[in-house]
């Protein structure tokens, strides 16, 4: 086996500890890739069976399809790393109709160089991730590029899940006097990022909040089957989720200022930075629009599962701010909360 | 939090609020002389909450808005050159010269990096010996003893690849000329409490007496603004004039002397031309001879061009005498994507703040 991969590796340090172009050629080297580090930790039977695609039974429902790449950096980070992010982002996005995620495809784009101990570490997280949300990845697809074409490793997943016929969310059901809650604190993941990025410090260290939401879905769905809608306020945080139901629906979304949850630390980050928390990204939090008569026992259901134990009644939906998202400030005054123009860049003083 | 949620407290702030009512009892117009303050008063809503008879108009104090066209060229000039990587604050990104801003050149593969600190770029410095490494600075009297500072280590480094292209403008200069200016109607003037940290008051007191207006020290928070504005105008209802300070947690007569000091150190002071107002005597900062090693001007003569006319009104915005939503650009031709001026795009701008927060009263 060794001496193997020295062929055509003129570095021999390189070799043993890098994934190098020649794992992404579909030789012996791919296979060897695929052998070491995929199938003794996504084992199952579609994947197991080694075929171009996999081929799933469907039982009666519709099915619920969504995929999304993964290009973060830096790819490990406070909470998480680009693993475990690439699984919960593709699971939540299929878990937002109200499915049960069930399949994720699982696609690597490699930079040639990186530590095999980084793409195990990787791995690894995305294992725990697809165990803990219940997924199985039942195909996938690994390729390798030069130095500088990608930066360090890139992440597609496709997920699929099913769900039953009943079951129907959307923003055309959402209706003026609808509660709007969200499953806990905003802006832990963004803020995470911008300040390990730039390594910047803070005194309490910020952590990103990636997490499956599927099975609080389900738990929501059984205290409330009608919710309205539900969406993961992932790029563009709470403000472009919100404005993009406004804009779908026509109708006007009135928030809180009092009532978002936002975790110390991160509300000191953004005030350090001058970024406004409604407009950072999260990655393990969901926003539900629900009827105002069943809003409280939702929330009562949301905060005795553990992933919405800090979930809070932000504001509700109204037909007279049409089309625009306000926010009643801490004085009693109100402002729009428009749609983010491009990243927030930190101020200068 | 410590030290913000008090300056928070919505019944602080309310109680201030009720107070201010019971106290004016004329039109009044006030100033608030820092863009950081125009964003607080538009974000929090304590202009909505003010007696109608008390009108709030923005100031000078955004440094991206009122840095030249000529220097965000000159920046972009920089950028274009293969041995020089460029770093600056985020919000001088998306700021438009007459050839595009930084954001559009980092595109066109130039090597433009936002930093948060000018110490990063520093680092870089060292990192990269290869390198010419560009801080752009800009700013009021808040972030000239950081950039004076750097350059000092960077002489102690003995750094060779290390200049700032710096446009420091200062407050007190700006105030005096919106002053002499016959179209101002303003009655007092809430001062930037974060500049007057670093410089003290003496300025600020030779102003009242020369002009015979009232200033308050006044910090960044709803709460510090409400008290501010409480104390500017109950000396106008007096008829009085005096300077107060309500940021004595932060201010002090005499200001941060060491950074004075420091700021003497490396700068002298020059004739600056403000973007949209024109040039001020004596309002800016320049690197003194002494440091020209680290002076990105006297380094690498970057060019502009002559400062064209798009017919943006900005100029009248920072000085107080046209509302953003009064301009006949606002919203239209001029939105933050597609900016006219920097005061649509900068984070302390007072048009970005009335587009981006109120839009429901406009």
């Amino acid at each position: 086996m060794k001496d193997e991969m020295n062929r055509g590796y003129p570095n021999p340090i390189a070799k043993q500890d890098v994934v190098t172009l020649a794992h992404g050629n579909g030789g012996k080297f791919s296979a060897e890739l695929i052998e070491r580090f995929m199938l003794p930790r996504f084992a199952n039977e579609h994947l197991n069976r080694l075929e171009d695609q996999a081929t799933l039974a469907i039982s009666s429902g519709r099915i619920a399809f969504s995929t999304d790449s993964y290009v973060v950096s830096p790819i490990f980070f406070p909470g998480g790393d680009i693993g475990d992010l690439a699984v919960n982002g593709t699971v939540n996005d299929v878990a937002m109709s109200g499915a049960r995620p069930l399949y994720l495809s699982l696609a690597l784009i490699i930079e040639e160089g990186l530590p095999f101990v980084d793409l195990e570490r990787i791995l690894d997280s995305i294992q725990k991730a697809a165990r803990l949300a219940g997924v199985a990845i039942v195909t996938g697809d690994t390729k390798v590029v030069e130095r500088g074409s990608c930066d360090k490793i890139f992440i597609n997943t496709s997920g699929i899940g099913i769900l039953a016929d009943n079951i129907r969310l959307g923003a055309d059901r959402i209706q003026a006097g609808d509660k709007i809650i969200i499953s806990g604190t905003l802006a832990d993941h963004g803020m995470t990022i911008l300040t390990t990025r730039n390594k910047l410090s803070f005194e309490n260290s910020l952590q990103s909040d990636t997490a499956p939401l599927a099975d609080l879905v389900q738990t929501m769905l059984s205290a409330a089957p009608n919710i309205h809608a539900l969406r993961d306020p992932t790029r563009g945080g709470v403000a472009m989720t919100l404005n993009e139901f406004a804009q779908q629906t026509g109708l006007g979304f009135a928030l809180e200022e009092a009532a978002l949850p936002i975790n110390d630390s991160v509300r000191g980050a953004c005030e350090i930075l001058g970024i406004d928390p409604l407009y950072v990204a999260n990655e393990g939090k969901l926003i539900a629009v629900v009827r105002a008569q069943e809003a409280d026992s939702l929330l009562t259901a949301m905060r005795n599962h553990p992933l919405g134990q800090q979930a809070a009644i932000i504001g509700e939906v109204n037909a007279e701010t049409s089309k625009l998202v306000t926010l009643t400030t801490l004085l009693g005054a109100t402002r729009v909360v428009d749609i983010p123009v491009a990243e927030q860049l930190p101020r200068i003083c | 939090m410590k030290y913000l949620s008090e300056f928070r407290d919505p019944s602080l702030a309310k109680a201030l609020l009720a107070e201010i009512h019971t106290t004016v009892t004329r039109p009044w117009t006030l100033m608030e002389v820092c863009g950081g303050q125009t964003h607080a008063i538009v974000r929090s809503g304590i202009d909505q909450l003010l007696p109608s008879s008390l009108h709030l108009v923005h100031g000078p104090g955004c440094p991206v808005c009122v840095t030249p066209i000529s220097f965000i060229d000159k920046a972009i000039n920089l950028a274009a050159r293969p041995e020089i990587i460029l770093t600056t604050f985020g919000d001088m990104m998306r700021v438009p010269g007459s050839i595009g801003n930084l954001l559009e050149a980092k595109s066109r593969g130039n090597d433009v990096r936002m930093v948060y600190s000018v110490l990063e770029a520093i680092s870089l410095a060292q990192e990269n010996p290869h390198s010419q490494i560009v801080f752009f600075g800009v700013g009021f009297e808040t972030t000239a003893p950081g950039n004076a500072m750097a350059i000092l280590q960077a002489q102690r480094l003995g750094l060779d690849n290390f200049s700032i292209l710096a446009c420091h403008v200062l407050v007190p200069p700006a105030l005096r000329a919106l002053l002499d200016n016959k179209e101002n109607k303003v009655d007092g003037y809430l001062a930037a409490g974060n500049v007057c940290t670093i410089m003290g008051l003496e300025e600020y007191q030779e102003i009242v007496d020369d002009y015979k207006v009232p200033i308050v020290a006044t910090g960044l928070e709803p709460v510090d603004i409400l008290a501010g504005i409480l104390d500017a105008v109950r000396q106008l209802e007096k008829g009085e004039y005096r300077l107060e300070n309500e940021y004595k947690r932060s201010v002090t007569p005499t200001g941060n002397l060491h950074a004075r000091k420091i700021i003497d150190q490396i700068f002298r002071r020059c004739d600056r031309n403000w973007r949209g107002i024109g040039v001020l005597s004596q309002s800016g900062l320049a690197i003194r001879d002494q440091f020209a090693a680290f002076d990105a001007e006297h380094k690498f003569q970057p060019q502009a061009a002559e400062e064209t006319d798009n017919g943006c009104m900005a100029g009248q915005v920072l000085q107080g005498l046209l509302k953003p939503p009064s301009c006949p650009f606002f919203g239209n031709r001029c939105k933050p994507e597609h900016p006219l001026g920097a005061t649509m795009v900068s984070g302390e701008g007072a048009c970005a703040a009335y587009y981006k927060y109120h839009r429901l009263t406009t």
